[in-house]
């Protein structure tokens, strides 16, 4: 796969004499690679997602994007590629309803107004919301105001899709609609996907996690390898899945189970695999 | 409080007012707000109170909800008539008794004043009623975009507008949720001395402000992500289109310009 | 203080085109004492449930009482900030009501509302900023310059400096990080059973939290009371949860289906992950 996003020995802060928010960030995502930021807050998550479009520019280290480096002056051509939903869903809703919202990024790439129409129909349907073309935001959940965001982004066909949080001001049934469009779109517009994160059950659908802790890396891999890590993660201020938990307890007590399980199913089969063993 | 004002409220519908172009609303308006003062006897100005009427009744919002909507008006509209009716010494004397001294010309000077204010409120109401705000900043763009020649910031200010109109409910929620928050920790907005219910006000304001100021800043941040670049080569989305209504609409309101003309002295 | 429902219906905007009945036909009652989670998704009425518990709002029908106070459609109360003075309420976001220059001042100005004496004032900031996980050195700065989840406990002290008798929290922990979450649920559990007859009411989303924490569920749909019960008996209905797209917390789910499973009925009560370890040893265990 041929790599999309490249930090190479990144370091950030926001003024000259603060404290560092990044230190040395090195990694590399590939081109439709869903990948997961985690971190407690404060862990500089947020930061590197600024960075990768250019709202924000590190004091060392480079930044690439497909096959681009990132500067002021390649930026505009670089945010053509990244794709971003934030985290409040109030504060980056501009248009005054959802079709001008959607317009919006389209606008300013100056879209031909026939072709704006047409893909806005097609990103909103493809977020479920081509019911509410017409409504005003303030009349939307803040689930269904995410899902115009996403739709906004698709309409300007990205190469890849960064989430800063874009579920945690959801209620659960908000951030399940957004897991589901998400997932589903990544494979239908062959997207890369970026999410910042600290919900586990995200982390768990993607195919390798960034672990940050102080601003530095703290773990890149998959998020099997990453849970399995139990105890060290809850030391670094996440939150462990109660399936990884309890067969860490299981371990303890010297029952060992041979897959590490994610799912309650998968759990009750292992423990079903050594109760017909003995 | 708030909610049971009509002023700059929009009531969703699919009636001819409703789907005409917010340009022709506005330039209709803005003619029967001058034609209203040529009115100058009863005819007159029962053609223009039946116009509106009629505009009214095509809405099919309940006059009921208008009526209750105008409340704060109608102690302006009583209080226009009784300046009239106490100042205007003209004409022969219809009630005298004890202080009061009233004259025909004041009465009929009130009325008609007090009728005027009406027609024109709601009139104007009818506009904010049937049309959507970014509808009006687009007819306001539309109208102003020959300003765009004399370097005029047409787009800016249009876009300012939108976005301002945008983040309405938004300020509005957010007022009603900290007065909340602040009066369950004690604060009275409601009684109390002026100087006190005065220093009741910074306990919501500086909140409002600081999230007014963080929510700027994010938006400008999401903006620019999304690729905004000033209004240079941007393209549009909303277009404005007369359409057959629209004429209609013009044809209906020169006849009854007309008819004014022909009812006046 | 005993907080009851009676028929209780709010309806905002009445007799306009906007009009929304919010609530319809409640009643409950929350004893003194109780720790209450009341559960429901956006839109099901929760938030304007928990605004008649310190009379924000008045109920359009029914009578509401709390302790002494009686709240209903007609009649203003008289002693409206009395009843404030007892019920506590941590609203979402709760760090968007912060506006002093210090935040020892912004601590102080819910009791110097309700007329606190000074030097217990002076002590309870004392007490609730380390209460809260913060620092004394914390109190002389601007509530500004703290991080979002600093300014989150600030806020909370704020409330927990009026003492009240009944804790209003709506979702206390929404947007905080997993340790965040967990800190301040418990300093919230903490209060709660040390302090005598203290009521608290958890407005949240999350079934865990309402097994972690709770010894009553209420479950709000589309505005009216859905369900009501102990955990145990909310937890054994598990279609009925899920009909308004409710599930049942991890552990619970993981006992129930262990029990079809390997043939055992162990009881679906809060649990830690030792516990239910413990339980798959000893049934493995049986096994052999």
């Amino acid at each position: 796969m041929k790599p999309l996003i490249e930090f190479k020995h990144v370091s950030f802060r926001y003024d000259e004499n603060g404290p560092w928010v990044l230190k040395d960030v090195s990694f590399t995502i590939d081109e439709r690679e869903s990948v997961a930021i985690i971190g407690h807050n404060g862990s500089g998550k947020s930061t590197i997602a600024k960075l990768m479009n250019g709202l924000l520019f590190p004091q060392e280290g480079e930044i690439w994007i497909n096959d681009q480096r990132l500067t002021e002056s390649s930026i505009w051509d670089i945010r053509r590629n990244v794709g971003m939903v934030f985290q409040n869903p109030d504060n980056q809703f501009v248009g005054a309803t959802v079709q001008d919202d959607v317009a919006f990024g389209m606008e300013n790439r100056g879209v031909a107004r026939t072709v704006m129409q047409e893909r806005i129909k097609s990103s909103l349907k493809a977020v479920n919301m081509e019911k509410y073309l017409l409504t005003e935001p303030h009349r939307l959940s803040g689930g269904q105001k995410q899902r115009v965001a996403i739709a906004g982004v698709i309409a300007i066909s990205p190469k890849v899709l960064i989430l800063d949080e874009a579920t945690v001001m959801l209620d659960p049934r908000g951030r399940k609609e957004i897991m589901e469009t998400i997932s589903r779109l990544i494979t239908e517009e062959q997207l890369s996907l970026v999410t910042i994160t600290h919900d586990l059950q995200e982390v768990t659908q993607t195919d390798r996690v960034i672990v940050l802790n102080q601003g530095e890396v703290w773990m890149i891999d998959q998020p099997q390898a990453i849970l399995r890590n139990g105890n060290k993660l809850r030391d670094i201020g996440l939150d462990v899945p109660f399936i990884t938990t309890l067969s860490n307890q299981l371990a303890q007590r010297g029952i060992s189970l041979q897959k590490e399980p994610f799912t309650t199913e998968e759990m009750l089969e292992e423990l079903w695999t050594l109760h017909s063993k003995t | 409080m708030l909610n049971s004002m009509i002023i700059g409220q929009y009531v969703p519908g699919d009636s001819f007012i409703h789907k005409l172009d917010p340009r022709t609303k506005i330039i209709v308006i803005f003619f029967y707000v001058i034609v209203v003062f040529f009115a100058n006897n009863a005819l007159s100005y029962g053609l223009l109170t039946l116009f509106v009427l009629l505009a009214v009744a095509i809405t099919r919002i309940p006059l009921r909800f208008i009526i209750k909507g105008l409340t704060p008006i109608w102690f302006l509209i009583f209080f226009t008539f009784l300046l009239h009716l106490f100042l205007t010494k003209e004409g022969p004397i219809v009630v005298d008794w004890w202080v009061f001294t009233f004259h025909k010309g004041g009465i009929i000077q009130g009325l008609i004043i007090s009728l005027r204010f009406l027609l024109l409120i709601l009139m104007t109401s009818l506009l904010t009623l049937t049309t959507t705000p970014i509808e009006i900043t687009d007819a306001i763009e539309a109208l102003l975009h020959p300003l765009n020649k004399v370097k005029f910031p047409v787009h800016e200010l249009a876009l300012m507008m939108s976005i301002s109109l945008r983040f309405i409910p938004t300020l509005m929620q957010e007022t009603d949720k900290i007065s909340k928050a602040q009066a369950s920790r004690g604060v009275d907005f409601r009684t109390g001395k002026f100087k006190e219910r005065l220093k009741a006000i910074i306990p919501l304001l500086v909140p409002l402000f600081v999230s007014a100021f963080k929510r700027a800043e994010e938006l400008a941040m999401a903006m620019e992500a999304r690729g905004y670049q000033g209004g240079e080569g941007r393209t549009k989305l909303r277009e404005l289109t007369y359409v057959t209504r629209d004429i209609v609409m013009f044809v209906i309101f020169i006849i009854m310009v007309i008819g004014l003309f022909f009812l006046r002295n | 203080m005993d907080i009851t429902f009676k028929n209780v219906s709010y309806t905002y905007q009445p007799n306009s085109p906007f009009e929304h009945q919010a609530l319809k036909d409640i009643s409950l009652h929350i004893p003194s004492g109780s720790f209450v989670a009341i559960i429901g998704h956006t839109g099901s009425g929760k938030s304007t449930l928990i605004q008649h518990l310190n009379g924000i709002i008045r109920p359009t029908e029914g009578e509401i009482t709390i302790g002494p106070y009686t709240l209903s459609p007609d009649k203003k109360l008289k002693e409206m900030k009395e009843l404030r003075s007892h019920v506590g309420v941590v609203f979402q976001y709760p760090e968007h009501q912060l506006f002093e220059e210090t935040v020892e001042k912004d601590i102080a100005f819910g009791p110097e509302n309700f007329a606190v004496p000074e030097e217990v004032i002076q002590s309870r900031v004392k007490e609730v900023i380390t209460q809260v996980g913060l620092s004394e050195a914390m109190l002389a700065r601007s509530p500004f310059e703290l991080s979002g989840g600093q300014m989150r406990r600030v806020a909370i002290a704020g409330v927990l400096a009026i003492n009240p008798e009944i804790y209003v929290l709506d979702e206390p922990t929404a947007g905080l990080d997993p340790r965040g979450q967990q800190e301040i649920m418990d300093m919230f559990y903490t209060l709660h059973h040390e302090a005598e007859n203290q009521t608290t009411i958890l407005i949240t989303h999350s079934m865990e939290d309402a097994l972690q924490y709770a010894d009553y569920i209420i479950i709000l749909n589309e505005g009216e009371k859905y369900m009501e019960g102990r955990p145990e008996e909310i937890f054994a209905q598990e279609e009925v949860i899920k009909q308004v797209d409710l599930e049942l917390p991890e552990s619970i789910r993981f006992i129930k289906a262990f029990n079809k499973r390997f043939n055992t009925s162990y009881p679906l009560i809060k649990q830690s992950s030792e516990q239910i370890a413990n339980l798959i040893t000893e049934t493995l265990e049986q096994a052999k």
